[in-house]
């Protein structure tokens, strides 16, 4: 009797996230939202999101006020330097961690 | 129906028959007159397909791959340079498990240039995957390519089917033209388990690592090695799958019952001869000279030469006396392809018959029935010395 | 004429999983994030080898959210055909087919089976992010690379030849639509996708896309060394429409103005250091004539 079932076994990815792991270990510096600067904070209304737009990662929430998902930033700095309130700072990973411990 | 047309028209009409969806197309000699024909199909509307005249024979295998993981049945055809041109495609074509069908119209390759006939160019795709299956004539070339459709779908890898050029591609021979009904209860459509679907999607033949890894819903997933183990294990099982939509076909159309090996004259016999294509019809006429002269020899024509039917060819040739291999291709620096298969075939046995190498017809060097008739006399006579070194058979000048 | 995208009306759906394998600060990341939100869920993508692959993942895990087609690295424009014809016998004729390939998958090995799918006039989008070099095998020299940078395979006289013209190139296959873009630039680069996929026939949008270890920059800076490229008037944001030629936006707005002396541009990035002073002036010149010449 033939085979039927052929072809058990092709590549053949589906979508989800963390390919790459936790990218978020890639980071050396951390953004860190100052909310008494933030746009959208201050004023309470959908303003800005510069932050959001151009987050490379799409680890920036476009709320207020936005969140940053830690466990797949990589650290760019995007955030920070697109911001114009100077409302992100980038902090060292390594003593926030600390911090925290 | 009956008609008289050319090989290629027979190829052709074969495709319509098998409803191909889409066709990439570019000429090559001596394939040309097969594209030509598809598109007069498509543009008068006998065939609903659609007909994509690309830039190089690389990109008609990108097509079809293409349009094949897409979900629609896909077609092309070349010859020679252009096979070779597109290898790289011919790997892809397998190891993403598509079931494209693809004629080749035998050719010798450059350097230097050759158009006329040999099997140079499909057997340097031997090692690929693709499976090959070799036509001898006009009803067995429009007859395998809609059985190639079926044993495509069937197992989900590409075939390419080949014929000779010249001899077969642009001759004339009468045929029976199946019914497009009865073609159609013997080949189901297309209907993939996995296609590019926005309703589904998924990222096909991404970088895919030496490890297994665990997917997005937990389940442990194959590594690259699993992934072509399983495409040879698929390969094998074709055979027997092949056999079973061979005998279908004979139920259906009164035709076929050869899936690997046609022998002539074979049963009796104490020395076969064993070639691919026309040449073993045209070895017919030499077997019956010998047969007169009280020889008892045979002629086998290999059919289908990838997945190779190792166990099919030990039955037939096992207890002969000697077999003598005749090639128009050459593992250069080695031994004829074809030859070295059937050796390690016959390995196993315990009565290994003698085995003789012969190339010939390269570049379509002309093969009369004289040096047939001369050549295999000769091994008939001295059956006993065997020789790994192919001897050649019609050159003419020394170096 | 559309409506222009702000950051208020962007779709805020996403179409890329985070935590994906791209660089850093990646440019590839924001203009492919972009791209697939103006292609939306009918999509069906070609990726030949290239920093998307890696971007898109490794099998098992796909970090599109869209089908994708992995193809050999010259095949790109063939491949789309491909799915194009497929979706036309299927009769599903409003899926977007959209290849995405990098500058060296598009100038060098892949322009036959782009300018073949070109002239047969394939109702495809080709997007192609512009790094300059291939950057996914190690930052080696392309067709793209700017003259004078340096790169692993150009790595201290600096690239001989000048920049590829692509977009002249596929504009005189006569499509219909052509245009450049810019990650610094998204929601232009989100309008000019967008307009793509009204349009019938082959569109070809060729983006300027920095990377910050191939081009040598800090990954904070991505968007400024995007603008500056722009506002330098080095790289024009432009449409050609059924031929006919108009600057976009920023570059637009350059019309008539002061730009930024290159050397602005050059400074940011390590990979021009071996610049002369002479080449720079030269460069200078060039950008000058053509500006002079859009003005007239």
């Amino acid at each position: 009797m033939a085979k039927k079932d052929y072809c058990k076994m092709i590549s053949r990815s589906k979508p989800g996230p963390g390919d790459g792991g936790n990218t978020g270990s890639w980071r050396v510096m951390r953004p860190i939202i100052n909310l008494d600067k933030c746009i959208p904070v201050k004023t309470g209304k959908i303003a800005c999101f510069n932050c959001w737009l151009y987050c490379p990662d799409c680890v920036v929430t476009k709320t207020i006020p936005p969140t940053i998902d830690l466990s797949f930033c990589k650290g760019c700095g995007i955030c920070a330097e697109e911001c114009p309130a100077d409302a992100i700072e980038m902090v060292d990973e390594a003593s926030q961690t600390e911090k925290e411990k | 129906m009956h008609i008289i047309e050319s090989g290629n028209v027979a190829a052709a009409t074969g495709v319509m028959l098998s409803r191909a969806q889409v066709i990439a197309a570019y000429p090559i000699t001596p394939q040309t007159p097969l594209t030509e024909k598809l598109s007069e199909f498509v543009e008068s509307g006998q065939l609903g397909a659609q007909y994509i005249p690309v830039e190089s024979e690389h990109s008609a295998m990108a097509v079809c791959i293409a349009a094949s993981t897409a979900g629609t049945r896909a077609f092309t055809a070349t010859s020679a340079n252009g096979l070779l041109y597109m290898n790289e495609q011919l790997h892809w074509a397998v190891g993403a498990r598509l079931p494209i069908v693809m004629c080749v119209a035998n050719r010798g390759i450059g350097a230097p240039w050759t158009v006329w006939n040999d099997h140079q160019d499909s057997m340097a795709q031997r090692d690929v995957g693709w499976i090959q299956l070799y036509a001898n004539d006009h009803q067995q070339i429009i007859d395998t390519v809609i059985k190639a459709f079926r044993l495509a779908q069937t197992v989900s890898i590409p075939v390419m089917v080949c014929y000779d050029g010249y001899l077969l591609s642009h001759t004339y021979m009468p045929f029976d033209r199946p019914e497009q009904s009865e073609v159609d209860r013997f080949l189901p459509a297309f209907a993939p388990k996995h296609f590019l679907d926005p309703q589904n999607p998924g990222n096909f033949n991404t970088v895919t690592l030496p490890d297994v890894r665990q997917g997005v819903d937990g389940v442990m997933e194959p590594g690259y090695i699993e992934i072509r183990h399983n495409l040879h294990q698929d390969l094998r099982a074709a055979l027997e799958s092949y056999e079973e939509i061979d005998r279908d076909f004979v139920k259906h159309f009164g035709r076929g019952g050869t899936p690997f090996v046609e022998e002539y004259r074979c049963d009796d016999a104490r020395f076969v001869a064993v070639a691919i294509g026309s040449l073993s019809y045209q070895l017919r006429d030499v077997i019956d000279i010998m047969r007169e002269d009280g020889i008892a020899i045979g002629v086998m024509g290999v059919q289908m030469y990838r997945p190779f039917p190792d166990q099919a060819i030990a039955r037939a040739l096992s207890g002969k006396e000697c077999v003598v291999v005749l090639e128009k291709a050459l593992s250069y620096g080695n031994q004829g392809p074809l030859y070295g298969d059937i050796k390690s075939a016959l390995y196993r046995l315990a009565d290994r018959p003698v085995l003789h190498n012969y190339i010939l017809g390269l570049g379509g060097r002309e093969i009369k029935t004289q040096q047939l008739l001369d050549a295999l006399s000769e091994s008939c006579s001295e059956p006993k010395a065997i020789e790994d070194t192919p001897r050649w058979i019609g050159l003419k000048l020394q170096e | 004429m559309a409506e222009k995208t702000t950051i208020l009306n962007l779709t805020e759906e996403e179409f890329v999983h985070p935590g994906n394998r791209a660089c850093s600060g990646c440019g590839l990341s924001i203009v492919y994030r972009m791209g697939l939100k103006a292609l939306g869920k009918n999509t069906i993508l070609v990726v030949p080898p290239s920093c998307l692959t890696v971007l898109q993942g490794l099998y098992p895990v796909a970090s599109t959210k869209l089908p994708c087609v992995n193809v050999t690295f010259a095949s790109t424009g063939a491949a789309a055909t491909g799915v194009r014809a497929a979706m036309k016998a299927l009769g599903k004729e409003d899926v977007n087919v959209v290849a995405w390939a990098g500058d060296g998958g598009t100038s060098d090995i892949g322009i036959q089976a782009l300018s073949g799918a070109c002239e047969r006039g394939e109702e495809i989008i080709y997007i192609c992010y512009d790094n300059e070099a291939y950057m996914n095998t190690g930052v080696q020299r392309s067709g793209t690379t700017p003259q004078g940078v340096l790169t692993t395979t150009t790595p201290i006289k600096g690239k001989l030849q000048v920049k590829k013209d692509v977009p002249a190139i596929i504009a005189a296959h006569g499509i219909p639509y052509v245009a450049t873009a810019s990650a610094a630039f998204p929601l232009d680069l989100y309008d000019k996708v967008k307009k793509a996929t009204t349009i019938s026939g082959p569109k070809y949008i060729h983006v300027h896309t920095p990377c910050p270890p191939g081009w040598a920059f800090e990954s904070r800076y991505t968007i400024k060394v995007g603008k500056l490229a722009v506002e330098t008037g080095l790289f024009d944001l432009y449409e050609i429409e059924n031929g006919t030629f108009r600057l976009t936006g920023p570059s637009q707005r350059l019309l008539g103005k002061e730009r930024r002396p290159v050397t602005d541009y050059f400074a940011t990035q390590g990979r021009f250091k071996s610049l002369s002073a002479e080449a720079v002036q030269k460069i200078q010149q060039q950008v000058d004539a053509k500006w002079a010449a859009y003005q007239s």
